[in-house]
């Protein structure tokens, strides 16, 4: 095929794609506007069934709960798999933490980036404990809460050693903490079955009052194990990493 | 935009602004998006990865979504470039 018949073809497709494109644009509904009929109804009744003003958790964890049991098993279901292909294997050896490229200089870590490091471990662990303990009452969740918690312990891997993160981020302790978390939320949707109510459904008790931390019943204990879920698993996938990086080398055959 | 005229809000940010800041921090995803691609060396390719996983952060709280903010902060920003740093320095690292 010459040069000449390509570009007949792509500018042939290309147009059609286009033309596609735009008319299925056209048809799109107005920017911001929206249709559907579930958005109106949950923020008219969302509060009020739940007693949660964080809405978004309400839907995450209450409405649409048993999805979210799926995609929680699906984060551990992958830190699993990590844990798996990134495992010791025969013909490979650990070696010491440090950096032995011959190809480059390595800078020693500044002391302003361990400085920086330092100093936002801790909020890092404040911060991601309430966003993930407080999901019924403010725009947060479990999710960010774990992600946010697992950064301040990389933060600790780059203010110090490897050998400190693994000593603050123990394997065994992590596994115990990421099953029980996924279990947990399982479990808590489990419980209202085994209190004849529907899978997922509410069995605390909704507070007293809309907005209270002690409010929305099921829902805060749900988002506190998503927490505890997200944080370990990504732990151990960001461990299983640096474990690969920096200890684990191919033996020379 | 549209879909908030008539809607009260208890925001004090005229309508105009918010349109302005949402019109920008677009144009800015897409430049960050072609940027992302265009730039072919892999360490400052996650760099500018994690830039635009701050764009979209802020793109989301334009359009009031703070949950989507949050996670796409911590994930974009932060946890998807670690990832590919360590894969990077992985990869690259010669053997012995």
């Amino acid at each position: 095929m010459t040069q000449a018949q390509r570009r007949w073809i792509f500018l042939f497709a290309g147009t059609g794609l286009a033309a596609f494109y735009l008319w299925g644009l056209s048809g799109l509904p107005g920017f911001g506007n929206y249709p559907g009929p579930y958005g109106p109804a949950i923020l008219q009744i969302a509060v009020a069934q739940t007693h949660a003003t964080g809405v978004v958790s309400a839907v995450n964890f209450l409405y649409r709960g048993f999805d979210t049991v799926g995609e929680e098993f699906i984060l551990f279901t992958a830190a699993t798999g990590v844990a798996v292909v990134l495992r010791h294997l025969r013909g490979e050896r650990d070696r010491s933490a440090v950096d032995e490229a011959a190809d480059r200089d390595v800078p020693r870590t500044s002391s302003a980036v361990r400085m920086v490091a330092l100093v936002f471990a801790g909020p890092g662990i404040v911060v991601g404990w309430w966003l993930a303990s407080h999901a019924q009452t403010n725009p947060s969740g479990g999710f960010q809460g774990g992600v946010v918690l697992a950064s301040a312990f990389v933060l600790v891997y780059l203010a110090g050693e490897f050998l400190v993160f693994q000593r603050v981020s123990p394997v065994d302790l992590l596994d115990v903490v990421e099953g029980v978390g996924a279990g947990g939320f399982a479990a808590t949707g489990l419980t209202a079955v085994f209190l004849s109510m529907p899978f997922m459904s509410d069995w605390l008790g909704l507070g007293q009052y809309p907005g209270a931390v002690s409010s929305s019943g099921t829902i805060a204990l749900i988002s506190f194990f998503v927490g505890l879920e997200v944080a370990a698993a990504f732990i151990l996938i960001v461990g299983e990493l640096l474990e690969q990086t920096l200890l684990i080398r191919q033996e020379a055959s | 935009m549209s879909g908030l005229a008539g809607v009260h809000t208890p925001y004090t940010v005229p309508l105009v602004m918010m349109d302005v800041l949402q019109v920008t921090v677009l144009v800015l995803i897409a430049a960050g998006a072609a940027a992302v691609v265009l730039i072919r060396q892999p360490v400052r390719q996650v760099v500018a990865l994690s830039v635009y996983g701050v764009l979209l952060a802020v793109l989301f709280l334009s359009f009031q979504a703070p949950d989507v903010t949050l996670s796409a902060l911590t994930i974009g920003a932060v946890a998807l470039p670690v990832v590919l740093l360590l894969t990077l320095a992985k990869v690259r690292k010669p053997e012995e």
